[in-house]
Parts: C-alpha cells; structure tokens; sequence
C-alpha cells in the first residue's frame, strides 16, 4: 500500500518542522511507515478490512490552517450532543477547541502527549498517528481522585468537499485509585479520515469508564487504535457503539499488567448501505487473578460487513485468567456478511477461557408469535433487532447522574441509524 | 362465527388436513380432540397464519372474512387469538411494551385510540391480578425464564387483554400443574360471553372439565369424524382414540 502512504509521507514532508513535539519520535514513525507501508489484507490482522479505498483518496494538506469548519454548521453539530451539563473537550477536525470546551475541575488537562508508551505493538496506523499527530488530549487523574464524567466531542466537515485527515493522540492517566468516566462522541459530515491513537494507563485500583460512540459521517474513515495498560485491580470498562463510518475500524490493545485487573471490552456494530465496521481486540493477561469480558453484537443490513478479530494472550505465569468473548451477529439481508475470528493463545496451566460465536437471522418463530398478536411484519422485525441490540447496550454501566440523559441519547443515535437502513 | 370448509393443507408435500369441516358459531366453545399426528396443531397454524402451510383447497372465514388471504397480524386485528402451546421467548423484549405494543397495533387497525402507558397499566393490572400474576411480570422480558405455569398465564393475559372473539387454544393445558389449569381456565372462562368463541385444542379430557365445551369433535388424519355433546370427551376417555376413530371409519 506505498500509493496510500505516499500522500501521507508528502503531507509529513512539507509539515515537519512546523509539528509540535519530538522529532525525532516522528521521523522514527516515518522511517518504520516507509519500510511497513499501510497494511494490506495479506496481514493477519487486517484479512478483512482492506484499507484500499483509503488509497484511492487524495486528502486535503495543511490541517495546520484554521478549521475549514462552517461556524454556521455548529448549532446542527450541537444538537447532536447530549443534553448534559459536564465538562467537555471539543475537538473540530482534529483541532482542540477552547473556546467550546469546558474543562473538568478534577485532574489536570493539557494537550498533546507524542512519545508512546504502549511499547512493542506499535501498528501501522499508531505509525501513521505518531507522524502526523497535531493536536490531542492529555488528561491526568491524581491519585484517589474521582473526576466524574466527561465528554470528548469530535466534530469533522470535509473542506468544501475536499477530504481532510486529522491524526489526534489522547493520552489518559488515571493515577492509583482515580475514577474517570469518559464519554466520546465522534460525529461529522462528508469524506474525512478520523485517525486517532489513545494512550491509556490505569493505576492500581483505578477505575476507567469509556464509552465510544462511533457516530461518523457515512462517507469517513474512523480508524481508532485504543491501548490501555491496567494496573493492579484496575478496571477499564470500555463500551463502543458503531453506528457510522463508511469504513471503521476500532482496535483496541489492552495489558493486564497487574493482579486482580479487569477489562470490559463491549461492542455493538448497526450497519447498513456499504458500511464496513471492524472491533478487533487484543487483551494480554500478564498478571494473575485478571479478567476480561467481550460481548460484541452487530446487526448488519444491506451490504455492510462486520468484522470482529478477538484475541486473548494468556502469559506464562498468569494463572487464575477469567477471560470470555461473545460475538453475535444478525443477518439482515443474504448480502450482509459478518467475519469472526477468535484467537486464543495460552501458556499458563489454570485459566479459564471461553469464547463465543454466532451469526443468524431473525428468528421466524419470534416473528410469528409477534405477528400473531396484531404486530405486523415490519415493526416485528425492527421490535426484534432492537432487543438483539438492548442485550448488549445493558452492558454499559454509567454514573446515575447521567445515565439516563446519555442513555436516551444513545437511543436517539441508534433510531437515527435505523432511519438510514432497511431493517 | 368461525367456518372452515373442505380445508386441505400441507407441509413439505405432506398432507395433514384433508376436507377439514368445522362450524364454531359465536357465543360457543368447542374442542378438539385427537391423537398425536391427527393435525390438530397443524390447523391452529394454518388459522393463525404461519408461514410453512400451504392450503391446497376449502376456505376458512372469520365472521365472514376470508382469513387465508390476509397476514397473521390482520387475522389478530379481526379478533383472531392463538394461544400457543409452547410460548415464544422474546430476549430483550419487555413483557409490557409488547403487551401494549400488540393491543395498540390492533386498535390501531380497528381504527381505536391508542393506549397510553398508563392507560395500559391500568388495565394489565387489573388482569393480572385475576390470574394471581406478578406485577413484577411486566417488566421482564417475554416468556424468558417464565416457568411453564407462568408461560401459559402470560397467554391467557394476552388473550383477556386483546380480547379476541376468536381464541385458539392450543394444547393450553400441556405443562400445567393442577392449580395453575385452574387459574388459566378461569381466565378462559372470565372471556365467555355471546361475543367470544374458543377453540380448545387438546389431548386429554381433564382441561375440559375446567372449561366446560358446548360442542366436540374428533380430529383423525386431517378431518373432523365424529363431533358431539360434552360426553363424546369422556367416551373418548373411556374408551380411547383407536375404539371411537375404528368405530367412526
């Protein structure tokens, strides 16, 4: 995929000296992303996503300008947020936003953190990000401090028509006993590429909510790389709605680096049209006594392709292992297609390990039995997929202060979505 | 009034009612009785509409309304009721918002006001209450780890709520206990008026003391061979379905 890359190295090219941060950090990327190239399907981990249409875009240089974004388009972008009185970091194509932020009182917010720290599995959009990266979050939770609930908002417009690409790189620190609930909504218009790289530690004892909506423009790239590294019993309780995108990939790294960690790694996929939505997760137990659970559902209409890649690496030593994976998919059209591709690898003796897949329809005698009570066909079926849906939004746990305004919210989202496919 | 001519149905090729002919008229309860095999469930379905039966030949209307030609919903909105003899779970449906979702769909189509939440609170409760149900029922999901006792009670509120003038019932005693037979055959027998008919599908006499039929008749190999009085079930328990079907060939 040098063709791809090669827009991408010309951008880094002529950007360089202006970029903030290290260097050096950057040409290193550069130098690995020259020699790797994007990934093509011949990789094992991207057999099912193919990053070609990507190639095939020649994205907008110099987001170093000021936004393109429309102001007059900000009040329709506004009303698609939640109703809720909480600090939020506004991102507009990429570029933090001050003046439309609020920042939280709990925890130091700053931007923009480059040198990684998430090691060895460096991938190649982590190389892209690392390049390219402007702007970013930063957020440092003390130790033993609860900060609430937060939002971080991402709202992208291509340039009158012409695609843009933003690479923003978020750096999360929860200090030993912090609590942080972080809810993201990444929403937009028209043809962009939305690459962020999320570096994440939680501390002993701390606990970190994510909850991702993926809710892009049906034409965007979202291709989202997440590593988190959990401390002693840390819990990382990560829920991801994708509803956008015309291609969307969310990877998520997770270590369990300490004993008695936990990580939630929940996913639900609607899609429909051409969309191709890909969760692919990589949870290493490294310490005894963690846990990890994944229960990913999509609901696939039209065209669309789900994929969901799990993996889960048992290290040697790391006994007492409680790991469980589900993915179930729903089939709503014979040209819907789901690939799903568990991979367990293990080398300590006492684990428990267990994973899960299924792919179907829906079921003839569920629909008869609701048609048969007066319900017709049409609102059997959407009645239906709204429960295959509701299992896995149950997952989601949230502070009662705000749950129920964010989960209406979600609702709202997910009606949205059906609105645009044919159940 | 529920008429059903010459009916011929099959699945996969196979012949499961062959000149079917049955007469329910308003206001009455009638039963069928028969052995395994003699398409007892088979013509529940077919009324019902349930895709897998095709009709080869004869008519079934519903007061006069062709109920072949039209989707299983449209049967339901004319007053069609199946109660089914094994009850669908429906996972991450709540029991209520199905209740008032079905009762509103079929107002709806009668061209009623719809229910609002409290409306329909209102009047599930009262019925509940009559079948000894939980309110706690309401909120989980459909038939999901509803005991078979329970799963038969969430048919028959079903059937009291969208009250119906047709009600099939299919097999509505297998699974029960003593007690919980009572409790759902009251709850039948709370419907019976001039303006609501059953149709009680079963294999054994004991529901039928319960809920006492006006007519009866014998189903063997698709067609109705000998119908009669409350009696005909105690002979049939009496002397068994080979003696009556032998004696009626």
């Amino acid at each position: 995929m040098q063709a791809a890359t090669a827009s991408f190295l010309a951008r880094f090219a002529g950007l360089k000296f202006r970029l903030p941060g290290d260097l050096a950090v950057r040409e290193a990327a550069c130098a690995q992303l020259i020699q790797d190239g994007l990934p093509t399907r011949a990789l094992e981990a991207w057999k099912y996503t193919s990053l070609k249409p990507l190639a095939e875009i020649t994205f907008a240089e110099a987001l170093s300008d000021v936004s393109a974004l429309d102001p007059a388009h900000l009040p329709g972008f506004f009303s698609l947020l939640p109703d809720l009185d909480l600090p939020r970091l506004v991102f507009l194509d990429g570029r933090y936003r001050a003046d439309l932020s609020v920042l939280p009182e709990a925890g130091r917010v700053g931007q923009f953190a480059l040198q990684p720290r998430f090691g060895a599995r460096v991938g190649p959009l982590d190389l892209l990000n690392t390049m390219l990266a402007e702007d970013g979050v930063l957020i440092e939770i003390p130790a033993d401090v609860d900060a609430g609930t937060v939002l971080l908002i991402s709202l992208a417009q291509d340039t009158k028509g012409r695609p843009i690409a933003f690479h923003p790189r978020h750096r999360i620190t929860l200090g030993d006993g912090a609590r942080l609930e972080l809810m993201e909504i990444a929403v937009g218009q028209g043809v962009y590429l939305h690459n962020p790289v999320y570096d994440i530690n939680v501390g002993d004892g701390a606990q970190f909510t994510h909850l991702r909506l993926q809710d892009e423009s049906r034409q965007a790239f979202h291709l989202a790389s997440l590593h988190a590294t959990l401390g002693a019993r840390a819990i990382y309780d990560s829920f991801t709605l994708g509803l956008g995108g015309a291609l969307a990939r969310a990877e998520m790294q997770v270590v369990l680096g300490g004993e008695f960690g936990m990580a939630h790694l929940n996913a639900a996929q609607l899609l429909g049209g051409t969309q191709h939505g890909d969760f692919t997760t990589c949870v290493r137990h490294q310490a005894k006594h963690c846990g990890s659970r994944q229960t990913v559902k999509n609901v696939l209409a039209g065209s669309s392709r789900g994929v969901f890649q799990g993996r889960i690496e048992v290290a040697r030593g790391a006994d007492k292992t409680d790991g469980f994976q589900m993915n179930q998919a729903l089939l709503l059209s014979p040209d819907a297609e789901m690939d799903s591709k568990p991979e367990l690898q293990i080398f300590a003796d006492d684990v428990k390990c267990s994973h899960g897949a299924t792919v179907g329809a829906l079921d003839e005698d569920q629909l008869f039995y609701l048609q048969s009570r007066g319900i017709d066909l049409a609102t059997a079926r959407s009645m239906l997929v709204r429960a295959f849906l509701a299992e896995a939004l149950s997952q989601i746990t949230l502070a009662p202060a705000s749950e129920s305004v964010i989960r209406a919210f979600l609702d709202a989202r997910i009606e949205t979505a059906f609105g645009g496919i044919a159940l | 009034m529920l008429e059903i001519k010459n009916l011929h149905a099959k699945i996969d090729e196979k012949v499961i009612l062959n000149g079917l002919d049955l007469v329910v008229p308003t206001g009455e309860v009638h039963a069928i009785m028969g052995p395994n095999g003699a398409g007892k469930s088979t013509l529940s379905y077919v009324l019902s509409g349930r895709a897998g039966y095709q009709v080869t030949e004869g008519t079934a209307t519903l007061d006069g309304q062709d109920l072949l030609a039209i989707a299983p919903n449209e049967r339901a909105a004319l007053g069609l009721f199946l109660a089914f003899q094994y009850p669908v779970e429906l996972p991450g449906v709540g029991n209520a918002n199905f209740l008032r979702t079905a009762m509103n769909a079929q107002r709806r189509a009668r061209g009623e006001t719809e229910l609002d939440a409290l409306q329909f609170l209102k009047l599930a409760r009262v019925e509940m209450k009559k079948l000894s149900m939980d309110d706690a029922m309401l909120k989980r999901n459909v038939n999901v780890g509803f005991s078979g006792g329970e799963k038969k009670r969430n048919e028959v509120l079903q059937m009291a709520l969208l009250k119906p003038s047709l009600a099939i019932l299919d097999e509505t005693d297998s699974g029960l206990d003593i007690d919980a037979l009572r409790i759902v055959a009251d709850g039948v027998n709370a419907q019976r008026g001039p303006n609501f008919s059953a149709l009680v599908i079963t294999h054994y006499q004991r529901l039928l003391d319960y809920i006492v039929p006006d007519r009866v008749h014998v189903l063997a190999s698709g067609r109705i061979i000998r119908s009669g009085g409350p009696e005909l079930a105690l002979e049939l328990e009496r002397d068994g379905y080979a003696q009556v079907i032998a004696a009626a060939a």
